[in-house]
Formats: structure tokens, sequence, C-alpha cells
């Protein structure tokens, strides 16, 4: 009986999480038909990286992970933005 | 120690295994958004006129495909902790299903870019200026990539579908479903940034 009533949770769960990423996709569509200059592609990865922390967290269950995989996306993350950071130093500098 | 704390162990190994190699995916993954970043930084104009011929409403209900079939892949998980051993054959059947909408959605908008002339060393793209060539060669690498990286995954979860059908994949040994279940989710997210970055931003 609570496998039935956990499973009806996740399942509801999982549909809400869905209808949240595809209305996230109908506003990013959206608004490329606006012209925002230089915002329109702060827009599209600030929605772009909504979407991809609601898959993480809710599909991958990142929350329910123990801490060292929670480190390994941090140490990700930093290293992301060293090369990121460091390339587009350079390219601004030209 | 018991069998099932022995599993549970190697699980979480198994699992932060998946994790790490899905970090160096995003690696990969970065080195060419790197390049595309640069490049757009380069040539706004040209990005911006080249993004113009791709097709938005097919990129947009890819989207939507991809997203429902990594709900599907959640939907697998969630039956097999509960028990639900068909149902979750059903869901991973009906995730393969969207991978091959995916690609189909994509092999007709590859075939329509070939039918104009634009593909990777083509004269037409030859005589176009540097910022557009730029464009479709880093489309091409990237949606090419990814397009291997979705037929790997519907693959591997063809293998997990016939291991749930066989038991080898059960309820208490739930651990190659969820690997091959966040490797689906990666391809998703890869996608996530590859459709605004080349079909609405540029």
């Amino acid at each position: 009986m609570s496998d039935t009533t956990a499973y009806a949770a996740k399942s509801k769960a999982n549909l809400t999480v869905l209808g949240i990423l595809v209305l996230l996709t109908a506003v990013t569509v959206s608004a490329s038909y606006f012209d925002f200059g230089f915002l329109n592609v702060a827009i599209a990865l600030a929605i772009a990286t909504s979407k991809a922390s609601l898959v993480v967290m809710k599909f991958m269950h990142l929350g329910h992970e123990e801490r060292a995989i929670h480190l390994m996306v941090v140490a990700t993350c930093c290293i992301l933005a060293i090369v990121i950071g460091f390339i587009f130093f350079d390219v601004a500098a030209r | 120690m018991t069998e099932t704390h022995e599993y549970q162990l190697s699980a979480a190994g198994s699992r932060m295994g998946m994790w790490l190699f899905l970090f160096s995916e995003i690696l990969l993954f970065s080195g060419l958004f790197l390049l595309y970043a640069v490049y757009l930084h380069q040539y706004p104009a040209d990005f911006h006129a080249a993004g113009r011929i791709l097709d938005r409403p097919l990129g947009s209900i890819n989207t939507v495909v991809l997203l429902t079939s990594s709900y599907f892949v959640a939907m697998a998980v969630s039956s097999l902790e509960s028990g639900k051993v068909k149902a979750t054959v059903r869901w991973l059947a009906g995730t393969m299903g969207m991978a091959g909408i995916f690609l189909a959605i994509k092999a007709v908008e590859w075939t329509t870019k070939f039918g104009h002339g634009i593909y990777p060393g083509s004269p037409h793209l030859k005589e176009m200026n540097h910022g557009q060539a730029a464009f479709f060669n880093i489309y091409y690498m990237l949606t090419g990539l990814h397009a291997v990286h979705v037929c790997v995954g519907a693959s591997v979860l063809f293998a997990v579908l016939l291991m749930v059908r066989s038991g080898k994949v059960r309820p208490e040994h739930p651990v190659w479903l969820e690997n091959a279940g966040l490797y689906w989710h990666l391809v998703d997210l890869i996608w996530i940034y590859l459709f605004p970055l080349l079909y609405l931003v540029a």
C-alpha cells in the first residue's frame, strides 16, 4: 500500500518537472523572437541553466547522492569556470 | 555484512563512477561550446544570419521530445523502485521510441540543409563568409556528436530493457537502470544548452 502511494507521489512529481521544463522551453523560444541585444544570450543561458538544474536535481536525484558526488559537481564547475574565464580574458583583450 | 548492504555499497560506487564519466563528457562538450562562444564573439552578425537558417519549430519540437524521453526514464526508475517491472519495460520502450523520433527529426533537418548545399566541406559553405561557415561547421560538430550520444544512450537503454525482462535488473538490483538513466539525462542536459545556443541566440 505505502509502495503504491509513494509511486503515485513520484509519478506526480516527475510529471510536474516535465511540465515546468516544457513551459521554460516555450518561454525561451518566445523570448528569442524579441531583440534584447546582448541580453538575448543571457536570458537563453539563464533559462537553460534553470532547466538543467531541474533535470539534475529532480530526474538525476543529485540531492539524494552522497557528499563526495556533490564535491565532484563543484570541482567540475570550478574547472569549467577557469577554462571559460581564462579564455575569455584572452579573447576580450585582443 | 549482509548481501543487501554489500550490494548497496557497490551500487554507490558504480553510481559515483558514472557521475565521474558524465563530468568527463561535460568537459568534452565544453570544449566545443567554448569554440562556439569564441566564434560568436568574433562574428556576431554572421552567427545571427546563419542561426536564422536553422529550423526553429523543428528544433523546438525536438527539445520537447527529448525532455519527454527524460521524463520516461525518470518514470522507469521510479517504477522499478516500486517493484513495477512491466511498467519499467514499457517506460524504457517509450524512451527508445522518443530517441527514434528525435533522430528522425534530426535526419530531416540535416537532409534539408544538405539539399541546400550546406554540409561540412561543401562548395557552397566555402563561398560563404568565414563566420557563417564556422557556424555551420560547429553546428554539424555539436549536433553530430550529440546524435552519436543519442544512439549510444538508446542502445544502452535497450540492453537495460532486456536485463529488466530477464530479471538481471530488478527492484533490489537497480543500478544498471539508474546509471543508464543518468547517461540519458546527460544527453538531455547537453541538448538543453545546444538548442538555445544554436537555434535561438545566434
